[in-house]
């Protein structure tokens, strides 16, 4: 439990961090790092029942969902949010598995790992499409004032 | 003759807006939209814009309006999206008041000079993201503590010798065999217990998160040719990232003989 919670800490510290070398405004910095903290929480809930790539699927749709859903608050786009926030999504563990599998010449092994690395950028992909598809009018509540196109 | 100078200078400032946009790592329906948005207030309904990953090139002109055409490319730059968001924010209030086109110029000057944190913030920040990305999978606070310091020295690197002297590909090839290099120091010298999570701290620092984003939701908007443009540019550099640690993990091999881990 409480490796679990330092473990959304470092997620949120991380997120931050990213948002600052993206230039990302001082103002938004707590909202990017809730949503890196949430995404990490969601892959790690999800993780023990389901594969990896499912779980970063699900995490990846959380991220984007909660991305959209500041931007129309704050009135700035998503990307703001989204690209830090997806950082501990990304399968950067999988890179170095395939390069050691590889160079230790345990190739099967090295495929699987590089596959794996695959999958979970596809299911990147897959999130961010889905979620992107959805009608704007759906994150904008009940407020009269519509700002389109974010 | 006043009017048609009048236009010029209203798509002019459209293709500034774009310019910042784009290198600034915002997506291409974004960078459309804005210029069509400036031009569409000051009454430029002719105005066409095609915009790739590197380029605009942006005409204007029919029977009523007068001829216009210009070309600019636009080298690849660091992302500030501080910036998508101020031109963003601009081309929001252009629409919903009234802007004159040197009062328009003089808000994209500023945005263009908007002041970054200094270097030394950065690489500081660099090394403790990386830190939280080590703890991240799965690494001791040993593991953080030593990840902070590989993550400097990288940022270092990329900022000081890798980003202005070397192509792209050589840049990170060396920076992830940098990581592998001071991860394995670590880890030798007994400072941190888990190799793999050091230096998937470090070399996160160098994955193409905006390349990758952005070309997925380009190519889902249906501009296949600059988002597929952007995934190559970060399947390269995934790729690159790889090879760097292979390298140096071979090299490593032939040195001490034997497997790591």
């Amino acid at each position: 439990m409480i490796h679990m919670a330092l473990q959304v800490l470092a997620a949120f510290g991380g997120t931050v961090g990213f948002s600052l070398l993206f230039g990302v405004p001082v103002r938004y910095y707590p909202y990017c790092g809730l949503i890196g903290g949430i995404g990490w929480l969601v892959y790690l809930l999800l993780m023990p029942g389901t594969s990896a790539s499912v779980a970063t699927f699900c995490a990846t749709v959380v991220v984007i969902l909660l991305s959209r859903w500041f931007a129309v608050r704050k009135r700035c786009p998503a990307t703001l949010f989204l690209i830090s926030g997806i950082f501990p999504l990304v399968p950067g563990a999988g890179i170095y598995w395939a390069a050691y599998y590889t160079v230790s010449n345990q190739l099967s092994m090295a495929l699987e790992t590089g596959f794996g690395a695959v999958k979970g950028a596809v299911a990147i992909v897959l999130g961010i499409v889905f979620v992107f598809e959805m009608p704007e009018r759906w994150f904008h509540g009940r407020r009269k004032k519509r700002w389109e196109g974010f | 003759m006043e009017s048609v100078q009048q236009d010029r200078e209203a798509l002019l400032a459209a293709l500034e807006a774009g310019k910042i946009l784009l290198e600034n790592g915002a997506e291409i329906f974004r960078v459309e939209e804005t210029i069509y948005r400036i031009c569409g207030h000051f009454g430029l309904k002719s105005a066409s814009a095609f915009v790739l990953s590197n380029g605009i090139f942006l005409t204007c002109g029919d029977g009523g309006e007068a001829q216009f055409a210009k070309v600019l490319l636009i080298p690849v730059n660091r992302t500030n999206l501080g910036r998508v968001a101020e031109v963003n924010q601009l081309s929001r209030q252009i629409e919903h008041g009234d802007y004159t086109v040197e009062q328009i110029r003089q808000e994209l000057e500023r945005i263009q000079h908007m002041p970054e944190f200094p270097e030394w913030v950065q690489i500081l920040v660099a090394g403790f993201s990386g830190a939280c990305f080590s703890y991240l999978f799965g690494g001791s606070w040993q593991d953080a503590l030593c990840t902070v310091g590989i993550g400097i020295l990288l940022y270092w690197y990329l900022q000081n010798i890798g980003k202005p002297h070397f192509s792209k590909i050589v840049c990170n090839i060396v920076g992830s065999a940098w990581v592998t290099f001071l991860s394995i120091l670590c880890w030798r010298l007994q400072l941190g217990n888990h190799l793999e999570s050091m230096l998937i701290g470090g070399i996160i620092i160098m994955v193409p998160g905006v390349a990758f984003t952005n070309a997925i939701r380009d190519m889902a908007d249906g501009d296949y040719i600059s988002g597929s443009v952007r995934m190559l540019d970060a399947m390269l550099v995934f790729f690159c990232i790889a090879m760097g640690v292979g390298f140096m993990m071979a090299i490593y091999n032939g040195v001490m003989g034997g497997v790591l881990l």
